[in-house]
């Protein structure tokens, strides 16, 4: 489903900047992969994410989604096939739009032949976006008319995620997507997520600083470190891996501890 | 006095298609477009010519083009060019300043006194209010077509652009081309209204246009006193409304003898007001804090 091959990204190339952000990245995902990717700051995690999204081109290497190339193709071709969500839970959404023409807008994305520039939203489209605002089981399917700024952060990421998979996307990204919540919302937000990808089956990315919860999710776990991947975690070895055995490899893998403040707070 | 309100709703309606175009340039997409001013009296340069040809009704389809493609500029400008966005719409009003006086044909005013336009064509029809209906159609018009417009797939990816840039891209929306659609169409219907005042004053200059983006936002800030803001409905009522209000005031300020001279000045003592309100007040709100904890504390 997505390949990165050899990619390479140094940012102020030449400068006292100079920062190599990924270093010859190789990963293979197949249809309906779940990979968790842990790391400590500024291992390179969102820059990857950055990179198959279509914020900058890579150095070197190239990426291709479904047997097509997409190195080069700008970020809002990619977001047809690929829905991304970030931790600041107000980025996703327009916050002056309501609910309903949110939806509409990530709506846009699939229904390419259906009604052209001018259609406006239908009272089918209505009953469709009520019914899978119920799905969240937020009461947002009661709120279609009100504006997204009146939502709180969990709402509105809860929202951001409906919307990523309003269409099925090939590709789901989720960086740290939870991280900016409280717990409770945060856990909520998490168990929808478990949901849409296990019911849609969308191969997804998850960028998490939760140790447990990314080897308790999914069916593969991939640590970085240094604009690299350090270590792979798939099948029996994954199911058996524990956090503490987890931060001995890391340890024995790169000479040092893994350093990640958000990280530290939340090992349990 | 009924005479001056008349005349005042007739050049507010004719002037709410600027107080539109602004509502979607700077309201919407939070651009602020000084291609505007340019536009404008590209309109009336343009509806002037093409009246004295015998063709009014052709000087306002060209104009609402002209208007489009003068948008186009400025939108590919700060979209592809990398021009900063005010910048541009300044270099696109600096040349569009030449392009005016050749379309008319190099002088820098241009009467039509005797020549048919379109409120001339209309007066058969409506009898003496010709003047105030024509204006209030098209008023009226443009705001209904805006108001839908913004409710379409299109208008909505346009709102989305000013709204959060970075759910536009993940939404597969291309910010770049939303702009410049938004633009295009708020700079039609400048160029559209710079046409019809020409044809309403039967009379064009070259200096039509200037300080038009700062009345067309005064306008539309008066507006938004009166109806509020919040909503498409709102916002497009606000426009015609508020240019409406707007040209009455100045009416009123002629006709009790206030120099006309000043009248620009006071649009940007408004539109600077408004826009600074909400920054003072907080700095306001932050100096009385101070000084109540102050006092607060030298009292222990």
């Amino acid at each position: 489903m997505l390949s990165i091959e050899h990619v390479s990204k140094t940012f102020n190339p030449g400068t006292v900047n100079e920062k190599k952000a990924l270093e010859d990245v190789s990963l293979h995902l197949e249809r309906g992969d779940f990979v968790t990717l842990i790391g400590s700051n500024g291992a390179g995690k969102s820059t990857l994410f950055t990179a198959i999204a279509g914020g900058f081109v890579p150095d070197s290497g190239r990426i291709v989604l479904d047997g097509r190339d997409i190195t080069f193709l700008p970020d809002y071709r990619r977001s047809r096939e690929i829905g991304r969500l970030f931790q600041d839970p107000l980025k996703g959404t327009a916050p002056r739009m309501t609910i309903e023409e949110n939806l509409a807008l990530a709506y846009l994305r699939a229904s390419k032949g259906g009604g052209g520039i001018f259609s406006t939203i239908k009272a089918k489209d209505r009953d469709f976006f009520r019914e899978k605002l119920a799905t969240l089981g937020l009461g947002l399917e009661n709120r279609l008319t009100q504006p997204v700024g009146l939502l709180s952060g969990g709402q509105r990421q809860a929202l951001t995620l409906l919307m990523a998979t309003l269409v099925t996307p090939k590709l789901l990204l989720l960086d740290e997507h939870t991280a900016a919540l409280d717990p409770a919302t945060a856990e909520k937000v998490l168990e929808l997520t478990k949901k849409i990808v296990t019911q849609q089956n969308i191969t997804c990315m998850m960028v998490t600083h939760n140790i447990s919860s990314a080897l308790e999710l999914g069916n593969r776990t991939i640590m970085m470190d240094g604009g690299r991947i350090v270590f792979e975690l798939s099948g029996e070895e994954r199911r058996n891996m524990t956090v503490e055995e987890l931060l001995r490899r890391f340890k024995q893998q790169t000479n040092r501890q893994l350093d990640n403040d958000r990280m530290l707070l939340t090992r349990e | 006095m009924l005479l001056v309100l008349r005349s005042a709703a007739e050049q507010g309606f004719i002037y709410s298609l600027v107080a539109l175009a602004l509502y979607l340039s700077y309201r919407t997409l939070d651009i602020a477009d000084l291609t505007t001013d340019g536009t404008f009296t590209l309109g009336c340069a343009i509806s002037a010519t093409m009246t004295l040809a015998g063709h009014p009704l052709l000087g306002l389809v060209l104009a609402i083009a002209a208007g489009a493609a003068a948008g186009g500029v400025t939108a590919v400008l700060q979209t592809k060019l990398g021009v900063p966005s005010i910048l541009a719409g300044i270099i696109t009003m600096t040349g569009l300043y030449s392009v005016n006086l050749a379309a008319m044909g190099s002088k820098s005013n241009l009467p039509m006194l005797k020549e048919e336009n379109v409120f001339s064509m209309a007066q058969a029809l409506f009898g003496s209010a010709y003047k105030l209906v024509v204006a209030g159609v098209f008023a009226a018009v443009c705001a209904v077509l805006l108001g839908l417009f913004l409710r379409t797939r299109l208008g909505l990816s346009i709102r989305a652009t000013g709204d959060n840039r970075d759910m536009v891209s993940a939404s597969s929306i291309n910010p770049a081309l939303m702009t410049t659609v938004g633009l295009c169409v708020a700079n039609a219907l400048t160029g559209l209204s710079g046409a019809l005042l020409a044809q309403y004053q039967k009379f064009s200059d070259i200096g039509l246009g200037t300080g038009m983006v700062v009345i067309g936002l005064a306008s539309l800030i008066i507006g938004e006193v009166v109806v509020g803001r919040g909503g498409i409905l709102r916002g497009v009522l606000a426009a015609v409304i508020g240019a409406v209000v707007y040209r009455i005031i100045i009416a009123l300020a002629l006709s009790s003898s206030v120099d006309a001279n000043w009248i620009k000045f006071f649009s940007a003592v408004i539109v600077a007001i408004a826009i600074a309100y909400p920054t003072v007040k907080e700095k306001v709100l932050f100096y009385q804090k101070r000084r109540r904890e102050a006092k607060k504390y030298a009292q222990h």
